[in-house]
């Protein structure tokens, strides 16, 4: 249900956001929710300090027809903006945001190296895991095949509403090994594999599309597991909810930081993306949300406590896989298609 | 006459002829003055949207913007032999400057459209980008043998032309082979055939519900004194000026597992568990029921209100039993009612939106939710486009049937 309401929310917000952006300030858009409010202490309100400018913060939940239809009618009202990998190789490729002057943002090889790229600034590692609700299950599932496994564990289970991810997560449950998903899933018959998989659980599925749907889910129980970002899980942990994860099978991804073509404050906005990425900042970021850093120093000023919940911390890798970038620039929009087609269908 | 006529002169010395031709003019002038506000509005707002909309279904201008001089080329090439030294040469400095202008993203996209994985050969071939100059097809061909075989340059031949086919097909799960065949998409793939079935059949399903709702409504209305029928009208428009998401939403309050509904089914101890009320296609039909009525009964009523019960009761006066009076006198004379209303419900409904999003579960959308889908989240306008442009034609269809049986039956009635 709550997406839907989003949804409403969403349009309302969109309008509020139109109408409030002035020139002066720095628009600064993310994907919202307890990882917005992390960039709030960690990134915006210290910038705002600086004296350098004022972060206007908004949320989106990644849709690129808006940046797309900003920058052909050159009216643009977004500056510095969170993009997934894929979406960030292929917006760059079309030409929807500006090159980045790599030496205004600080050694290069401080960085993971996937963090530096022509368009985009990495800003952190997230991952997306298998949660579930350690009070109303009775035997703690362990990997993706126990997710399957409605026999031993009865209830619904919540997934991503798309091909990215899911399809992962089903191969993964199929037995495939972490290290050869995307081998297998760059074929036609492991896409056919992945979706005979998903066809098991079609009935049991609730498909979550906002991040804070998950835990919500999970508390209420509604569902008995799901996929859920893990720095989500940790804000609801924080709340006190009895919510786990398990990092076995677990897909870790960087955000990014891009300035739209064409932004007016294009000075201030590689300012902003240097302050944030420093040290001191990401420091900050991941003690608010555990999301790994991809600036090296951040991750050594950590307090060990912090970043043995970090999807970066070595035991947490053990079974994980990264996302392939190059795999869903490649697939990613015939597979959302098809993925959708399939979600529609009896 | 018309001699007679010529020869009129006025006072001044016009003839009258042209004295009338003028003032004739300058009439028409004025109503054209009159009626060039509302001419401009409904062509930019109306018009010039939908025409673009339509055209942007077959728009082609990808590789045309991105490979100016690979898409000149190929223009007289056969499709049975691989293409000569200058294709090559002008794919690569096509690639050359397109790389430099970023304008190679779409192109790379609407490659991959027609051969899944091509964009990653482009990509291949633009870092590994060899000389111009003698060889260059060779030396293509070294950096991915791909470029050796056919099927990817007639991919490329026919996403060079202006304009296209290929989303129009797409939309009723066809395409066109590498024989230049139509043909229908694996089963699997074929998507948008069930969505369009889909479609017609919740918006049939709506109308009869609203019909059958409505009728009685509207004859309620229609007959009551004016005191209560007032009051009821009311209650009829009240939901009517209400906000379609706030209604939709409200919907939701009432028959979610822990609504208002199921709250009170366990309390009266009807049902032990909750009942999936909404996020299913029972709550599609529910919201989209109420929320059209009112353009079912407004119809029906203004039908209604015109005709005189003298007809039933002479009718029953002469013997007939009062259904039968009912059903052979009344109710013929609201068909006219009845059509309006439903055409109405049945174009509203095959264009509804927000409904289904927000109170379907994912089986339970309609066209109009991949219209979306394609426009916000793959960005693939060629393909909202062509959606839209298909829905389009078949609500003009629908309306040029309805006129054709409106007509007709004026016709019988005046014979």
């Amino acid at each position: 249900m709550n997406h839907r309401i989003q949804l409403l929310a969403l349009a309302v917000s969109a309008a509020l956001a139109a109408g409030a952006v002035q020139a002066a300030d720095l628009t600064v858009i993310s994907f919202g929710g307890a990882s917005q409010k992390a960039q709030d202490a960690a990134f915006y309100k210290p910038f705002d300090k600086t004296g350098a400018g004022r972060v206007l913060p908004g949320e989106y939940n990644g849709e690129m027809a808006k940046v797309k239809a900003m920058v052909e009618t050159n009216n643009i009202s977004w500056d510095v903006l969170e993009v997934e990998g894929p979406e960030l190789v292929r917006g760059c490729a079309e030409g929807l945001f500006e090159k980045l002057d790599w030496s205004q943002l600080g050694d290069k090889s401080k960085f993971v190296p996937e963090a530096v790229s022509e368009c985009g600034a990495g800003i952190f590692v997230w991952s997306t895991a298998l949660a579930y609700n350690a009070e109303k299950l009775a035997k703690a599932p362990t990997s993706w095949a126990d997710f399957w496994n409605v026999k031993d564990f009865p209830g619904k289970r919540g997934l991503r509403k798309g091909a990215k991810y899911t399809l992962e997560f089903a191969l993964l449950a199929d037995g495939v090994k972490p290290a050869d998903v995307y081998k297998v899933l760059g074929t036609k018959e492991g896409i056919e594999r992945a979706f005979k998989k998903l066809d098991e659980l079609k009935p049991h599925i609730q498909w979550w599309e906002a991040g804070a749907q998950p835990p919500q889910w999970l508390a209420a129980g509604d569902v008995v597991m799901s996929s859920a970002y893990n720095g989500r899980i940790a804000a609801a942990q924080k709340e006190g909810k009895k919510l786990e994860v398990v990092w076995n099978g677990s897909i870790y991804d960087l955000d990014h930081w891009t300035i739209i073509k064409g932004s007016k404050n294009k000075d201030m906005a590689m300012k902003f993306i240097a302050f944030a990425n420093r040290a001191e900042n990401q420091k900050v970021f991941a003690e608010n949300i555990p999301y790994g850093p991809t600036n090296n120093d951040a991750t050594k000023l950590l307090d060990p406590k912090v970043a043995s919940g970090l999807p970066t911390a070595p035991e947490n890798l053990v079974g994980a896989l990264a996302t392939s970038t190059e795999f869903w620039v490649e697939k990613g929009e015939e597979l959302e298609e098809r993925f959708n087609a399939w979600a529609a269908a009896k | 006459m018309n001699e007679a006529a010529a020869s009129l002169v006025a006072d001044d010395g016009v003839p009258l002829k042209l004295k009338l031709r003028r003032a004739e003019r300058a009439h028409k002038l004025k109503s054209v003055a009159m009626i060039a506000p509302l001419f401009l509005f409904l062509l930019l707002s109306f018009v010039l949207p939908i025409g673009t909309l339509m055209y942007r279904s077959v728009d082609n201008p990808e590789l045309h913007r991105a490979l100016p001089q690979t898409v000149a080329a190929l223009a007289g090439w056969d499709t049975q032999a691989l293409p000569d030294e200058p294709v090559f040469a002008a794919l690569v400095r096509d690639l050359r400057k397109a790389q430099e202008e970023s304008t190679l993203g779409l192109a790379s996209r609407r490659l991959n459209y027609e051969i899944s994985g091509f964009s990653s050969l482009l990509t291949k071939l633009v870092r590994k980008l060899p000389p111009e100059g003698a060889g260059v097809r060779d030396a293509v061909i070294a950096v991915d043998e791909r470029w050796g075989q056919l099927t990817y340059w007639r991919a490329i031949a026919r996403a060079g032309t202006p304009l296209t086919s290929f989303y129009l097909l797409k939309a009723v799960d066809h395409r066109v082979n590498e024989a230049g065949d139509i043909e229908s998409v694996p089963a699997n793939e074929a998507a948008y055939v069930t969505v369009f079935g889909r479609t017609f059949w919740i918006a049939l399903i709506v109308t009869l519900w609203a019909l059958a709702l409505g009728f009685p409504v509207a004859y309620l209305l229609a007959t009551l004194p004016s005191g209560p029928s007032n009051l009821l009208m009311i209650l009829v428009l009240l939901p009517f000026w209400t906000s379609l998401l706030v209604r939709t939403a409200a919907w939701i309050v009432l028959l979610q597992s822990g609504g208002i509904l199921n709250g009170a089914m366990i309390g009266l101890g009807l049902i032990a568990e909750p009942l999936q009320l909404v996020f299913n296609r029972f709550g599609v039909y529910v919201a989209m029921v109420h929320i059209l009525l009112p353009f079912m009964i407004l119809p029906l009523y203004s039908v209604m209100k015109g005709i005189s019960p003298a007809y039933v009761r002479a009718a029953v006066s002469l013997g007939a039993h009062p259904f039968l009076a009912f059903w052979r006198v009344y109710v013929p004379q609201t068909i006219a009612g009845v059509a309006a209303g439903c055409l109405l419900v049945f174009i509203l409904a095959i264009g509804y939106y927000i409904t289904p999003a927000l109170v379907g579960g994912p089986d339970d959308q309609m066209v109009s939710y991949f219209v979306a889908f394609f426009t916000n989240r793959t960005i693939n306008w060629g393909m909202a486009s062509a959606l839209g442009t298909l829905l389009l034609i078949a609500t003009l269809v629908l309306y040029a049937v309805y006129g054709k049986l409106a007509s007709s039956d004026a016709n019988k009635a005046r014979r």
